[in-house]
């Protein structure tokens, strides 16, 4: 146990975590030349393409130093804010952090709000200043922000490159020597903690966990602890590139198990493992259900395949326990599901996902947050959907869920950055300067705003030069009212939306311009309105297609133009047809594309 | 029914708008014209019914000698079965519409002359670079007359950038006037790789605007029923009994023989189409190949065909036709459209027969495509 060395990586999407990682494997000969295939550790296409981790790894390197040999776990975290558990439990399951920063661009939001939770879990703080083969590379700036953030000694800060391999060497010292060994009791009842888990079609739910106390074998029976289920343990081991298979794996240690489980439901993150007959007198702190952020519905576009999307959600969920979705029903699109996700980025990361794995076309409506309502008769619930607020005759409030949000940026940005959160109805709580030119602020602001279009606007104003990072902080009574969108009189259920009275109006405008924009001219005219109630408050006009035919079809025009009109009626297909208005897919979302 | 195509790919100058197959170099004429010979010979048993209908178009058929035409429609003459009540239709342009020519087109048998006149408006006539002026059209018809060829259609073009509604009514009554007893009437297109797709394209010419097109259009179908020449296709319009039989057959789905560079041709099951290059053209000819594509069609290809030319004529489509041949019950597998265009009065049923109205007319394209069937569907 003494030689075992359990550590993640910290760091801001793009500051290199990944291609670093990558140096540490081969160093350590964990991979060798040909399976160096860039960002080891990212092994979905949507994750190397959109350069995040989106599912946090692990992977054990062996390395001898000063003729001892030594086991390093490295744990991978996910570097998004939708992710935050997750990310906790990946840092509790270590001793030590690498806090990589981009010697380029200096420390941002993200990186602090993980760091502080690293230091929650005081684990040891190794900082490295990665991409220093850039000329841009701003050493001394940088390793002074590091130094005014965590104390460190500048020494104790590693220059470092993952494309040349700078550093490499000094970082597996630094693990070794300034991260503390494991600790726990080897003979006391097993005691680990889960921090991930993925789904394998042929063995089912793999789980990773990290032990604190005892040790489990192979076959033996085990339970988890927060749901309550038993199995056997048919497989556990250690992760190289590969699993690999041992007999046993004892305190302080990171393994997987195996043992039959269909559904990423059953296994937690935070949850513990302990074993059947001689368990654990209590479970690992910090465990929490992880509940759904964001809420929308996924309807198939062509509604016959309602029950494809059924299956491909149950096996996307299969290894996305964060995602929850149960059915639902629209006037205007039919049978769907009312899914929830962490965040913003999730419920992309979803929808592309059942593109790109399931082959399906859907449409994903109004995004929206979970509100609390309560009747005149005192009874209280959630609302999922707008279309579930009670009639406003029968309401006596509504509560929205706040955030506590931090933004890091530029001095340069701070006026801007303000109004915009002033404008999406947030409250100042503070304003740090971390050094002369970069300032943290800290907001109140209601989740729902979040959803929409605000972190394309904060990357606008600040030229990129400003990172977010929020917590919930519970739900607050708001003045929210239910704007609906009609076309050619009939309201579309799927594109409602609550939003503050305040902004109603102005927010009515302009999704109307939008749709106007959105929806493509046809055989008639389409009126788009937005009312509140039965009250219009913003109309425009598609109008009717004049001409849509071409002048000549003698002999030599059929083919070409059967498959002109074959390729537009495919075009067709994609949209929805809500009464007899074609929508396309993206008018849905609308609300989000708004200037 | 059967047709025959002969494409005659040369023209005098290239006008802004035409992206069909054309060289303006007479250069290779002779030799493409015995290729064409070969091919008629080559294809002389894709079609066993009599010819019905034999149709040059172009190109500018016109500006052929009067005895090249000849030597092409011996060829037709002795390897196919021609109908002794033949149409026979030659496309032309009013500066080729000599006296002189238009007796020896009458000689050989022509019996109907297509005409593009285009416009009565040297302006226009001017902007679209065609080669004669409105003096000339008008001879034209006079010559044709003349001759005895009294079944004439003239080609004329509206939604041009620009035109008022009066030089449209003005083109419209000179060719009432002039006794024609068919109209082709053609929105300007604009196609890609054309002079004027390239000025559309650079802002340096204004795109056709539909709102005008639409009502040049709709005020032409009154006006023209209005003098006894009735609508009977998106883009024809003739005094009953008067309409192209050739081209009322492309329509109806009935087949037809293509003889010529870029010709295209149709048997019943698969359609074909030459290559869109003389040179190459005629070395595969004279080797004895045909220098064609195939396409074969499927059911649902064939019906879609079927609904798209249909429902740009007048006739319509007969619902019973398709549910026979193609066993597509329109009325309930399309229900909801079907009831959105008889309501908005884009379309009407009549005997069991679905037609566009004039207001439907103008959207056939988008209609049809609506009811089409896509292969992946079964």
């Amino acid at each position: 146990m003494k030689n075992i060395r359990n550590f993640c990586i910290i760091a801001h999407i793009d500051h290199g975590k990944s291609t670093l990682a990558d140096r540490l494997l081969h160093y350590t000969g964990t991979i060798s030349d040909r399976d160096l295939q860039e960002q080891t550790l990212d092994d979905m296409d949507l994750e190397r393409e959109r350069g995040i981790t989106i599912k946090s790894h692990a992977i054990q390197m062996d390395y001898e130093f000063e003729g001892q040999p030594y086991t390093l776990n490295l744990i991978d975290t996910p570097g998004h804010v939708d992710f935050s558990y997750e990310v906790s439990r990946s840092i509790a399951a270590c001793e030590g952090a690498l806090l990589i920063v981009d010697a380029t661009q200096g420390i941002q939001a993200q990186t602090i709000s993980n760091l502080y939770l690293a230091l929650e879990h005081d684990l040891e703080i190794i900082p490295v200043l990665n991409k220093m083969d850039l000329d841009s590379a701003m050493a001394e700036e940088v390793t002074d922000q590091i130094v005014d953030l965590i104390g460190c000694d500048p020494e104790e800060v590693i220059p470092a490159s993952g494309k040349t391999g700078l550093g490499v060497e000094e970082i597996l010292k630094a693990v070794i020597e300034r991260v503390p060994a494991p600790e726990g009791d080897p003979e006391a009842p097993l005691q680990a903690m889960i921090f991930d888990s993925v789904f394998n079609s042929f063995r089912g739910i793999i789980a990773y966990f990290r032990i604190r106390n005892g040790k489990i074998k192979k076959g033996d029976e085990v339970k988890f602890v927060n749901t309550n289920k038993k199995y056997f343990a048919d497989e556990i081991g250690t992760l190289k590139l590969d699993m690999v298979a041992k007999k046993e794996v004892s305190t302080g240690d990171v393994g997987y198990i195996i043992s039959g489980i269909k559904r990423a439901k059953e296994v937690k993150v935070g949850d513990t493992i302990t074993l059947v007959n001689n368990p654990c007198a209590e479970a690992i702190k910090g465990f929490e259900d992880v509940k759904p952020m964001v809420f929308a519905g996924i309807y198939p576009v062509d509604t016959d395949e309602y029950e494809e999307l059924r299956a491909s959600l149950e096996k996307l969920q299969l290894n996305d326990a964060s995602l929850v979705y149960e059915p639902e029903s629209s006037a205007a699109l039919g049978f769907g599901f009312r899914c929830g996700f962490l965040g913003m980025l999730h419920m992309e990361i979803v929808q592309e996902r059942l593109e790109r794995e399931f082959n399906m076309t859907v449409i994903t409506t109004v995004p929206n947050v979970g509100y609390i309502a309560t009747t005149t008769d005192g009874q209280t619930f959630n609302v999922n959907n707008p279309s579930e607020l009670p009639d406003p005759s029968n309401m006596a409030k509504v509560e929205e869920p706040y955030i506590k949000a931090q933004v890091i940026t530029k001095s340069d940005f701070v006026g801007q950055v303000m109004n915009l959160c002033i404008e999406k109805r947030g409250i100042l709580k503070n304003q740090v300067y971390l050094t002369s030119d970069r300032v943290e602020i800290t907001f109140e602001l209601p989740l729902g705003e979040i959803v929409f279009d605000f972190y394309d606007k904060l990357k606008t104003l600040s030229k990129g030069y400003a990172s977010f990072d929020y917590h919930p902080i519970g739900h607050k009574e708001s003045k929210l009212v239910k704007l609906d969108i009609l076309l050619n009189g009939d309201q579309v259920d799927a594109l409602s939306a609550l939003i503050h009275r305040d902004n109603a109006y102005d927010l009515g405008k302009k999704i109307c311009a939008k749709l106007k924009e959105l929806i493509p001219r046809q055989q008639f005219e389409i009126a788009v309105q937005a009312a509140i109630g039965t009250k219009v408050i913003a109309r425009e006009t598609v109008r009717a297609l004049r001409k849509d035919v071409t002048a000549k079809c003698y002999g030599g025009d059929i083919t070409r133009k059967r498959k002109l009109l074959e390729k537009q009626k495919k075009g067709k297909k994609r949209m929805r047809q809500v009464g007899n208005v074609e929508v396309p897919q993206q008018a849905f979302l609308a609300v989000l594309q708004l200037d | 029914m059967a047709g025959i195509y002969v494409h005659i790919p040369f023209c005098k100058q290239a006008c802004t708008y035409c992206d069909f197959h054309f060289s303006t170099s007479l250069k290779l004429a002779d030799r493409v014209i015995d290729a064409m010979v070969t091919e008629i010979k080559l294809r002389r048993d894709e079609i066993k019914s009599p010819l019905k209908t034999i149709y040059f178009g172009g190109g500018t058929p016109g500006i052929l000698e009067v005895s090249q035409i000849e030597k092409l429609l011996k060829a037709i003459q002795t390897h196919f079965d021609v109908h002794p009540d033949v149409e026979f239709t030659l496309e032309n342009n009013p500066d080729d519409t000599t006296q002189l020519k238009c007796q020896g087109w009458a000689d050989l048998g022509v019996n109907r002359l297509s005409i593009g006149i285009q416009s009565f408006s040297d302006w226009h006539l001017s902007w679209m670079n065609r080669a004669h002026n409105a003096a000339e059209a008008k001879m034209s018809i006079q010559n044709a007359i003349y001759s005895g060829i009294t079944n004439l259609n003239i080609d004329l073009i509206y939604g041009i950038p620009g035109m008022r509604k009066e030089s449209w009514e003005e083109n419209l009554s000179k060719a009432v006037d002039l006794g024609v007893k068919h109209i082709s009437a053609y929105c300007l297109t604009v196609e890609p790789g054309t002079v004027l797709g390239h000025l559309v394209n650079k802002g340096e010419e204004k795109p056709v605007d539909d709102e005008a097109a639409s009502e040049q259009f709709e005020f032409m179908v009154d006006f023209l029923e209005k003098h006894g020449i009735k609508q009977y296709e998106v883009s024809n319009f003739a005094v009953p009994g008067s309409e192209s039989r050739h081209n009322s057959a492309y329509w109806a789905g009935a087949a037809y023989t293509a003889i010529g560079p870029s010709a295209h041709g149709f048997t019943g099951h698969y359609r074909y189409w030459n290559i869109a290059n003389n040179a190459r053209y005629c070395q595969a000819i004279e080797s004895n190949k045909l220098p064609q594509t195939v396409e074969n069609l499927s059911r649902d290809e064939r019906y879609n065909e079927f609904v798209m030319t249909g429902l740009r004529t007048t006739k319509g489509i007969d619902l019973e036709r398709i549910k026979t041949n193609f066993n597509v019950d329109l009325r309930r597998e399309f229900e909801a459209k079907m009831k959105q265009i008889i309501e908005d009065g884009s379309a009407k049923i009549e005997n069991n027969i679905l037609s566009l109205t004039k207001k439907g007319m103008f959207l056939a394209d988008g209609i049809a495509a609506d009811f089409f069937i896509l292969e992946h569907e079964n």
